[in-house]
């Protein structure tokens, strides 16, 4: 039986127009044998929990930079248990303050990654974060 | 478990839905079974493929198609499986179709689900139309599956469609045509996208030249260019009736073009039934992925029968030259008869 393929979507939610570092992180995942699903800039959070619906995915990646990240994560957390997929691994990227961090982890943020992270680092994380739920 | 999330599947519920089409992709054992109870509510959906060089404007004619069709009478729920290549490197794959149908995210009519090339069991062509058979039991009246116009995969995946679109983008002269010929044949609507750039009128003109010349070389040559032998019926389609691929003009992303487009792939849907090729296609796709799926049921049942270092030292052997491949053969399909008794 081959194994399953992780599947992660990477997404944009907000009002940014940066997608630089998001296909970055794209770019590595799928080096590191994943398939990842992009969606685009400026995703609500319904169009994020609906695209990881569709797709079935393990993982969301959201890279937000606008500073919008305490009200655009939880909402895209509850969407997501709305929709009955609580067990999808949720991570965060982008310029997220210090002081922001644990409340984003109690929201149920797997983690959270600063500029200039080094993709293997988070391709590790999700491996295990994913073999953990299954 | 598997009962349940056919009856959810089949209630509408989505999520239900998503699992069934990774069981499906993982090729597991629970996805045979629920394919097997989905089976009996399957044969309603008109399946269309859409193929064409990279970037020509695939996804963004399949949003702006999608659309179209879901303002069909009844509205008519639209599925798409949107196909992008597997990384050789690493077995993983980046698919950004969703980028150019960002208009569709809000209309829960609408089901996009995005697949990799690669590692499908019994191939991609029979991956797809398993898949196609859970949309079509999900009551998805129509199901677009998108693949970039490469090679022999996309060839066989369009052949399992009802119709087949071919797309294409202005070109640069007469000499300069990114549709290479076999591709075009399997054509039973031609689209020229992008049209709102130079060129566009020549491009429908050079197609609809290189359709009717087709159509001749079938006539007066017993039509072995333009048909491939694992599509016979296409042969009677012209020989009969002869539906001659329309060239149409679009700008997929402000639309234009598309409701003609749509209207044709409605007619389309009528000819086949009332010619009788709507079934004949069902039957040639179902008996292409039962072939495809005991080659490979046979192909896995068999492998799993010798040790990898069993087969290596063979290979090696006939590399040296030691084993003629005939003999190599023998030895291989009688490995677990030998070792066992
Ligand atoms: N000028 C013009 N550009 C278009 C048209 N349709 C699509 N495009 C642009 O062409 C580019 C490629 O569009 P896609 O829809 O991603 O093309 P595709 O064929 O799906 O691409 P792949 O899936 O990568 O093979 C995008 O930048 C689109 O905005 C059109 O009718 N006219
Ligand atoms: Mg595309």
């Amino acid at each position: 039986m081959p194994e399953k393929k992780i599947r992660v979507l990477v997404a944009k939610p907000g009002l940014d127009g940066h997608d630089r570092g998001a296909k970055v992180i794209a770019r590595a995942l799928r080096d590191d044998g994943m398939e990842v699903i992009y969606t685009g800039l400026r995703q609500t959070p319904e169009m994020i929990a609906e695209a990881a619906l569709q797709e079935d995915v393990d993982v969301v990646g959201l890279s937000i930079l606008s500073g919008a990240h305490n009200a655009l994560v939880p909402q895209i957390i509850q969407e997501l248990k709305d929709n009955g997929q609580e067990n999808i691994v949720v991570f965060l990227g982008g310029i997220i303050p210090e002081d922001d961090i644990q409340g984003l982890l109690e929201q149920g943020v797997h983690k959270v990654y600063g500029p200039g992270t080094d993709t293997r680092e988070v391709c590790k994380d999700i491996r295990s974060a994913v073999s953990a739920e299954a | 478990m598997p009962a349940e999330l056919t009856s959810e599947l089949r209630k509408g519920n989505r999520l239900a839905l998503s699992r069934v089409l990774s069981q499906i992709e993982k090729g597991s054992e629970k996805s045979v079974r629920i394919l097997e109870s989905l089976f009996p509510f399957t044969g309603q959906a008109h399946k269309i493929g859409i193929t064409g060089p990279p970037g020509s404007g695939k996804s963004t004619l399949v949003n702006a198609l999608a659309r179209q069709l879901r303002t069909l009478e009844n509205h008519p729920k639209v599925a798409i499986i949107a196909v992008d290549p597997t990384s050789p490197f690493s077995g993983g794959a980046i698919l950004g179709d969703r980028v150019r149908m960002q208009d569709l995210q809000g209309d829960k009519g609408i089901f996009i689900r995005s697949m990799a090339s690669r590692g499908a069991l019994g191939g991609l062509a029979a991956q797809t139309e398993m898949m196609s058979q859970a949309f079509d039991a999900a009551a998805y009246e129509y199901i677009i599956i998108e693949t970039v116009g490469a090679g022999q995969s996309e060839v066989d995946i369009v052949n399992l469609a009802h119709t087949t679109i071919v797309v294409d983008v202005p070109g640069m002269g007469d000499d300069i045509q990114s549709i290479k010929a076999g591709i075009l044949e399997i054509a039973d609507i031609l689209v020229v996208n992008k049209s709102d750039q130079l060129g566009a009128d020549q491009s429908v003109k050079h197609l609809q030249n290189m359709i009717a010349m087709g159509y001749r070389g079938l006539r007066y040559a017993g039509g072995k260019h333009r048909l491939s032998a694992t599509m016979p019926q296409k042969q009677e389609e012209v020989e009969t009736t002869g539906w001659v691929p329309p060239v149409l003009k679009t700008v997929a992303f402000d639309g234009t073009g598309v409701d003609k487009l749509a209207d044709e792939i409605v007619k389309h849907g009528k000819y086949l039934k009332e010619t009788g090729l709507w079934t004949q296609k069902a039957e040639s796709a179902i008996t292409d992925t039962l072939r495809k799926l005991i080659q490979s049921t046979l192909y896995q049942q068999w492998r799993q029968t010798i040790p990898d270092e069993e087969l290596e030292d063979i290979i090696i052997q006939v590399l040296q030259r030691t084993l003629h491949p005939h003999q190599a053969i023998k030895q291989l399909l009688s490995y677990n008869k030998i070792t066992r008794n």
